[in-house]
């Protein structure tokens, strides 16, 4: 790992909302290409530390810088969609798609880089968005729906429907929260299969319950739990620890 | 692609053609119409001009502004005070000199210019609208919060205008023009002119917002009405969309002001109130929201047949407003424009009625009492919402 | 001095109104997303009752000199908006859940129809309702500064009112029922709470408190069929700054606009005044967009 680029450091960040410390000085990093898993039990601050890296939340203490192409950003400082628009992207717990737009629609909006109104005004797609946006759509087998309203999909096609929108946008950091809840096994396997073509020129950061799915997939895993961090490392180091085991995984990782 | 825009275009034409009938009426109808009747079609293509920003706002993002009277006073007041000027020829406006103002007050200096006065009527509520857009949107002040905040403003504006009697006439509004960059109003000529103008206006700004529709940023618009944090964490800055999509209604409010009052003749407070600004937004509603040209129908259908029954009943003409407002909104969402699917949505609905009060039955008789009228509850929540989806679909053109 | 707290006591008579109308608003919009127009003919209708009420009991008994009728006037203005509010709501508003932007527009209709329904029935002049004649006295606080007692006694009208409402949405198994409701109306229908009782309740329970305050502003003066959409504008404003879904809420934005808008008037002139209490509520919504009590939500689209 030492010669990997950091893509993304946490330092010492805590949230709290009122009184409540949703996250407890939690540091991490993560580098280029990692498919990096966040578990551990409910509520235990996993969704909110996204929220965080995202913009949605802000951080009551500590920081989180993003590395990109030699840039540095400090994440606090910046609103969601500038966030977005410097690489990383984001799928939400609950599947969140354009309802009043075609798939096709849904996904020329996340496929386009310039997304100031005056530029949406103007500009048509170009051939390679085009071909960005079937390539990925007959990956996720939406092509040929692809003129329908994703009000016609099952929970999982939304999924596969937020998740290839988040694909075409190309983004450097991608932040996945319970991806494949709602999907069968065979949709699992298939979105395993997707985030490994993804990790080739992405880091993820995904929030998942599906162990085998984590299995699968991770390269690094960080455990939390009430907020703090419990443990941090591949998933046959961390599915040995004894502490992991008590707090979630011998509770059949809820 | 070739599948889906063949399907557009289809679906485009109908509507195409449907706009198409009514600017041929429109343009046709000096040819038969009496003057009087004439006049009013003019003003109805102005309140069809403000129609048209409302569906862009209401129909396409989501935002209802019960406020756009102000937007549509502003454009009035403008034009109304140029016109003031050209009638005192030089002199104090008659109303001023009643309330005893001595010199013509600074901020009325500058509509003594034509070129002005044309700019002002588009800037003037672009820039109010900006930046009530800007204290609004930017902070995600939005949904009925924000309704309440564009009704409090026609309040506050209106009320205003009451009570700078010596400024803006009061109540009484600004009236009695002679001449309109030096031809006679009343003049059969001018009229024409206004009138052909105003339809030119409501064409041009059709097809102007036709064009934004079908753009990328139409789609953008619908986004932000559908999902708008989706659409902020695809990278998209919601606010600036719709500070954009609202002072282009804005825009639109202003210009049909401005030709409203020299073909109308008077401006007034009560032109510009809550209830005339609430009213604006059932033309949509009746016409068909999220489809431009059923928001043109709405404007002129609601507001002839306002003026039908208003003529041969006066009282009545509230009671009908009144359940206009709650049989469209409630039973027919979709408005005039898919007016075929009307006999099917009644049927629906008499069989959703049927079904619930089926729940009810089962609730009296069952032991479960509780559980089945919950179910009552959603299983009639349900049609709705599929209604309202099929609505959105409509939007695609 | 004197004149400022007499204009600080007139607005907050004032604000005892707003407060008693923006309740009913608030709870409706929280329960059961419902934007209620109408809300303030409810408070047309409670004084248009209180009118007749005068009427039926001047003519059955002409030559009693009590005030004792007031009490009827409440009660009744009380009961007939719930009335009329459970009507409604069993007709229309029920179906219009969550569909806040719908609801408003309905709504809206609705008091166009009530309003007109009265002008038919009463006539589109103004009525008046004389007030108890105890409540004409004025208590003198200072040399210049007079308490009116009709003002007191609005006062003290709303402070049991909201006594009342908290009560009954914090010590009861109903106002739980409500409560959980608005917090999850899915959850607390799978745990049995009947949600569509509790919706009926509390509209027809928010409309009645309308209805007393169309009671009350009978003792302020002469009423018309327009006098409720003077109040709407100024009660939805309340839950505005306010925030939904808390009682505290209501009465901190009925303060600031209640007691805001007189004093306004009162330095600047009456058309600035609403000016300058929009641009407040505007500024305060800077900071709390959603009111300055308002419940916190992890859902990403709310």
């Amino acid at each position: 790992m030492g010669v990997a680029t950091p893509v993304l450091e946490i330092k010492n960040a805590s949230i709290t909302f009122g009184n409540f410390r949703a996250v407890k000085n939690v540091s991490t990093t993560v580098y280029e290409n990692e498919v990096r898993f966040l578990i551990g039990p409910n509520g235990a601050g996993k969704t909110t530390l996204l929220d965080a890296i995202c913009g949605k939340n802000k951080l009551s203490d500590g920081n989180i810088i993003y590395h990109n192409e030699g840039e540095e950003y400090d994440l606090q400082k910046i609103k969601e969609n500038k966030i977005v628009n410097i690489g990383v992207g984001r799928k939400f717990q609950a599947p969140s798609v354009f309802t009043g737009l075609t798939i096709f629609e849904n996904m020329e909006l996340a496929v386009v880089r310039e997304r100031d109104v005056f530029s949406s005004l103007r500009s048509r797609l170009k051939k390679r968005e085009i071909e960005d946006i079937k390539h990925q759509l007959q990956f996720v087998g939406l092509y040929e729906m692809k003129d329908e309203y994703p009000t016609v999909l099952s929970h999982g096609q939304k999924q596969w429907l937020e998740i290839a929108m988040l694909c075409v946008s190309k983004p450097k950091l991608m932040l996945l929260d319970e991806p494949v809840a709602g999907m069968g096994r065979r949709e699992t396997q298939r979105t395993a299969e997707l985030l490994r073509i993804i990790q080739n020129n992405c880091t993820i950061i995904v929030v998942e319950h599906d162990m085998q799915f984590v299995k699968e997939v991770a390269t690094l895993v960080t455990v939390l739990h009430d907020g703090e961090l419990l443990c941090e490392g591949t998933m046959d180091e961390v599915s040995s620890n004894q502490q992991v085991i008590d707090v979630y995984l011998g509770r059949g990782g809820e | 692609m070739q599948i889906k825009d063949i399907q557009k275009e289809k679906r485009l034409s109908g509507k195409m053609k449907l706009a198409l009938l009514i600017f041929i009426f429109l343009a046709t109808a000096p040819l038969y119409m009496s003057s009087f009747r004439v006049t009013m079609l003019g003003k109805y293509m102005c309140f069809a001009l403000i129609a048209l920003g409302i569906d862009m706002i209401w129909g396409y993002t989501g935002i209802l502004s019960l406020g756009h009277g102000v937007y549509f006073g502003l454009g009035a007041y403008c034009m109304a005070m140029h016109l003031k000027l050209e009638a005192s020829d030089g002199a104090l406006p008659d109303f001023m000199a009643w309330s005893a103002v001595e010199k013509l007050p600074a901020f009325w200096a500058p509509f003594q210019s034509s070129a002005f006065t044309l700019f002002s009527i588009v800037l003037i509520p672009v820039i109010f609208a900006a930046v009530i857009g800007s204290l609004t949107f930017l902070n995600r002040i939005k949904g009925v919060f924000f309704c309440i905040l564009s009704q409090a403003l026609a309040f506050a504006l209106a009320t205003f205008m009451i009570g700078r009697q010596e400024y803006f006439g009061g109540s009484n509004g600004l009236t009695n023009f002679t001449t309109l960059f030096g031809h006679a109003v009343n003049d059969p000529v001018t009229k024409t002119v206004l009138f052909y103008l105003t339809l030119i206006s409501l064409i041009a700004a059709f097809a102007l917002c036709m064009k934004i529709v079908n753009s990328r940023a139409g789609r953008v618009l619908v986004a932000t009405r559908d999902a708008e944090n989706r659409l902020r964490f695809t990278g998209y800055s919601p606010a600036v969309y719709k500070v954009f999509v609202y002072c282009l209604s804005a825009a639109l409010a202003g210009i049909a002001g401005a030709l409203y009052v020299p073909q109308v003749g008077i401006i007034s407070p009560t032109d510009i109130n809550i209830a005339p600004s609430t009213e604006m937004v059932i033309w949509v509603a009746v016409g068909g929201k999220s489809t431009l040209v059923g928001a043109i129908l709405g404007a002129l259908v609601v507001n002839f047949a306002k003026s039908l029954v208003s003529e041969q009943f006066p009282a009545v003409w509230q009671f009908f407003i009144g359940a206009l407002f709650i049989a469209v909104i409630l039973f027919f969402p979709a408005g005039l424009i898919s007016i075929k699917d009307l006999p099917a949505k009644i049927r629906s609905f008499i069989k959703k009625r049927a079904d619930t009060g089926e729940a009810e039955d089962k609730k009296q008789a069952g032991t479960n009492a509780k559980a089945k009228s919950d179910n009552g509850l959603f299983s009639n929540k349900k049609p709705v919402t599929v209604t309202s989806v099929k609505v959105s679909k409509g939007d695609g053109q | 001095m004197d004149l400022i707290l007499m204009q600080l006591f007139n607005g907050l008579s004032v604000s005892s109104i707003l407060l008693l109308a923006a309740l009913g608003l608030a709870i409706t919009f929280g329960l059961m997303g419902i934007i209620n127009m109408a809300h303030g003919e409810f408070i047309m209708i409670g004084a248009y009752t209180a009118y007749v009420v005068q009427n039926v009991w001047k003519s059955v008994f002409p030559e009693s000199s009590s005030d004792i009728y007031f009490l009827l006037e409440m009660i009744a203005a009380f009961f007939v908006t719930a009335i009329v509010g459970l009507i409604l709501e069993r007709l229309i508003i029920r179906h219009l859940y969550g569909r806040a932007l719908d609801s408003l527009l309905v709504t809206w209709g609705i008091s166009l129809v009530l309003q007109q329904a009265v002008r038919s029935i009463f006539g589109p002049a103004n009525v008046s309702v004389s007030a108890p004649a105890f409540l004409d006295k004025n208590i003198q606080v200072t040399g210049m500064f007079a308490m009116s007692g009709k003002r007191l006694f609005i006062l003290a009208l709303a402070v049991v009112c909201c006594t009342l409402i908290a009560l009954m949405m914090y010590k009861t198994k109903q106002g739980r029922n409500i409560r959980a409701a608005m917090q999850n109306r899915d959850m607390a229908a799978s745990l049995g709470v009947n949600t569509a009782k509790c919706d009926m309740i509390t509209f027809a329970v928010g409309s009645g408190f309308a209805g007393i305050a169309g009671c009350a502003i009978t003792f302020l003066g002469p009423i018309g069929p327009t006098i409720g959409q003077s109040y709407i504008v100024d009660a939805f404003m309340t839950v505005v700054v306010g925030g939904v879904g808390k009682i505290i809420g209501c009465i901190t934005g009925a303060t600031i606009i209640g007691v805001g808008g007189p004093t306004f008037e009162f330095f600047t002139s009456a058309s600035l005044g609403k000016v300058m209490i929009f641009i407040v509520v505007i500024i305060i919504l800077q900071f709390k967009p959603k009111g300055i009590f308002s419940m916190h939500s992890r859902a990403l689209d709310d």
